[in-house]
């Protein structure tokens, strides 16, 4: 593994990292709700910027979307207007740390030893970027930059373009993500019917009539 | 076209015309022509990939500070004087601050500048100094992939819109800070309010953004004003009776989501002292107005791209005219854009010295029992519409045709770029 060189985008990769982690790290110190949000936003919103990195637009902007979005709503509706004061500051005991601690010291051993063990000097260097939809059609975006909503969207609709399924005939691969689309669409619908449900249920408990 | 092996570039991106000369586009505007102005200072030799790509993205920067913060900032807040003082009749904007009260905004400035900068004992200090920053920079950090005239776009996504709208809803995200950061009662409710009208507003929001785009086929801005050029039947308020409401139901939304009036509701001066920005004073103050100014102008061009042909003059010989003429074309394509924004600008200042404010329930029951199902029924009726038309227009033959193409027409940028036989 030889050392890269500092381009652009290494550094920018280390900035990234480097708040992302600075991030996750203030969400375990702080002990104030608001503040804990604020540096998981900052944590999450830097790795939207690692997704960027790698050229999957896609992936970054839903990153930012739901998840920093996601965050947001859940401080507000789910932390500061449900608490009355004593959740605002969130203080652990010496045992949960101690807990806390060990389990996030598991977490980060299988992560380390799993990474330690693959062998990365096969990716050093760059694979070139092939553009699998109709090279002769003129975009605006120079060649394979970010621009993977298409295939994306051709997959969930059961359309491969970055796979050659002539080649693959006689094989069981799914050709799309159409089924799982749309199962992980009918599970969120189960959810949001289920969610109302158990928000009406609670308050005509609760009515006089 | 890729910057070096840097894996990052900051570009203008060009694609070439059909129409200009390529070459000929080369010897006049080597800038704009070399890959961006990255490959430009590459070419240079001494200077390596990284640090071009470090200058090019400074002066982006600057640019964009020059076009769209010095307009944003000093130009709209003067319109919005002036047009207050014609509207309800108040003297001083009319008559003061230099020729035609240009001297009026630098007046402010200065003052702003000067103004202590004060952070009060029960704030939150680290919060209450970053909330102004995160709303300016993601009001601003938008205009990243909003294309300001025919491949004239800092990053040129394919997922634009959506990138548009999901750096734009954090700028909600400084206003709650702020609320809650403040140690203020004031400023806690008006964040709140922001929070509830917001994550309310930015459903109608996308679900009207998307109308348009169904019949685009993209979500790439720049495509989109590309496939609005010729005639200004091609802009797709025109495209079918859907779009049409619903660039109506979208400035209204759009209006909301800058918090404007009437939907001003966070910053309500006759309930909350000032809302959100009760405890904040000079340019930490300042910081806030220049976010929703640009806001304002960023969801004014969004409304310009899909509704109103982007930077498309609506008049078909025109427009090939301007195409022939490369990258002057595009200076006055942009001059178009700017134009039609601050038009819509203008409306939403208009409206704001006309209505008054309406109540925080009012405000939410607008969104959720009248906006959200009539961008939903906007939504399926664009969705439904071409094969309505195809039903009843199209011959036997061609109906079947129809019926197997994809919804969205995909029309290539090389072929029929003004719309001579759509």
């Amino acid at each position: 593994m030889g050392v890269r060189p500092m381009t652009g985008g290494v550094i920018l990769f280390y900035v990234f990292a480097a708040i992302t982690c600075l991030g996750a790290i203030g969400v375990v110190l702080s002990q104030n709700v608001v503040r804990m949000a604020f540096w998981l936003i900052v944590s999450l919103g830097s790795s939207a910027g690692l997704f960027f990195m790698l050229h999957a637009d896609f992936v970054g902007a839903l990153q930012l979307m739901v998840y920093v979005g996601g965050t947001l709503v859940l401080l507000i509706f789910g932390v500061m207007l449900t608490t009355t004061g004593q959740y605002m500051k969130i203080q652990s005991s010496p045992g949960e740390g101690v807990l806390a601690g060990a389990v996030g010291f598991l977490v980060f051993s299988m992560l380390f030893a799993s990474v330690i063990q693959v062998d990365w000097s096969n990716t050093t260097t760059k694979i070139g970027i092939t553009v699998p939809m109709d090279d002769t059609t003129e975009t605006y975006n120079a060649t394979g930059m970010g621009n993977t909503a298409r295939p994306l969207g051709l997959s969930l609709l059961g359309l491969r373009p970055d796979k050659d399924l002539g080649k693959d005939a006689g094989s069981s691969l799914s050709t799309g993500y159409l089924l799982p689309f749309e199962i992980a669409s009918i599970h969120l619908l189960v959810v949001l019917i289920g969610a109302s449900y158990l928000a009406r249920a609670k308050r005509r408990a609760g009515s006089v009539d | 076209m890729a910057v070096g092996s840097s894996g990052f570039s900051f570009r203008i991106n060009t694609v070439t015309h059909p129409v200009g000369d390529k070459t000929g586009r080369f010897m006049i505007m080597p800038l704009l022509a070399a890959g961006g102005l990255a490959g430009y200072f590459e070419s240079f030799g001494f200077i390596s990939p990284t640090w071009g790509s470090i200058i090019a993205a400074f002066i982006h920067v600057n640019l964009l500070l020059l076009l769209v913060f010095a307009p944003s900032a000093l130009g709209f807040i003067w319109l919005e004087r002036k047009v207050s003082g014609r509207i309800q009749d108040r003297l001083g904007p009319t008559r003061v601050g230099g020729r035609f009260g240009w001297l009026q905004g630098i007046a402010d400035g200065a003052k702003l500048i000067q103004k202590e900068d004060l952070i009060p004992a029960a704030a939150d200090a680290m919060l209450f100094r970053m909330a102004p920053y995160i709303a300016c920079i993601a009001a601003f950090g938008a205009f990243m992939v909003l294309p300001f005239s025919n491949d004239w776009v800092a990053v040129s996504l394919d997922v634009g819109l959506f990138m548009l709208f999901a750096i734009l809803s954090l700028e909600v995200l400084g206003i709650i800070l702020a609320g809650y950061s403040s140690g203020s009662k004031w400023s806690l409710y008006g964040g709140m309010r922001e929070a509830a009208q917001m994550v309310s507003y930015e459903i109608p929001l996308s679900i009207c953004g998307l109308v348009p785009i169904i019949s685009a086929g993209t979500l790439n801005l720049s495509e989109v004003g590309q496939l609005q050029s010729g005639w200004f039947f091609n802009w797709f308020l025109f495209h079918d009776p859907f779009t049409f409401v619903a660039f109506f139901v979208y400035f209204t939304v759009a209006t909301a989501g800058c918090k404007r009036a009437p939907f001003d509701l966070a910053e309500a001066e006759s309930e909350l002292v000032g809302g959100f920005h009760t405890e904040y004073s000079g340019m930490r103050w300042s910081f806030f107005f220049m976010a929703e100014y640009g806001a304002m102008f960023l969801v004014s061009g969004v409304a310009a791209i899909l509704f109103l042909g982007a930077w498309n003059t609506g008049i078909g010989p025109v427009d090939e005219l301007l195409g022939s003429l490369g990258w002057l074309g595009q200076l006055v394509g942009m001059f178009i854009f700017i134009l039609k924004a601050s038009f819509l600008v203008f409306v939403q200042i208009w409206v704001r010295w006309t209505f008054p404010r309406i109540r925080i329930d009012q405000v939410m029951t607008t969104c959720l029992k009248y906006l959200i199902p009539m961008s939903c029924t906007l939504f399926l009726g664009a969705v439904f519409w071409p094969l309505v038309l195809a039903m009843m227009t199209a011959g036997e033959n061609q109906r079947t045709h129809l019926w197997g193409e994809p919804l969205g027409e995909r029309v290539s940028v090389q072929a029929d770029q003004w719309g001579s036989d759509r």
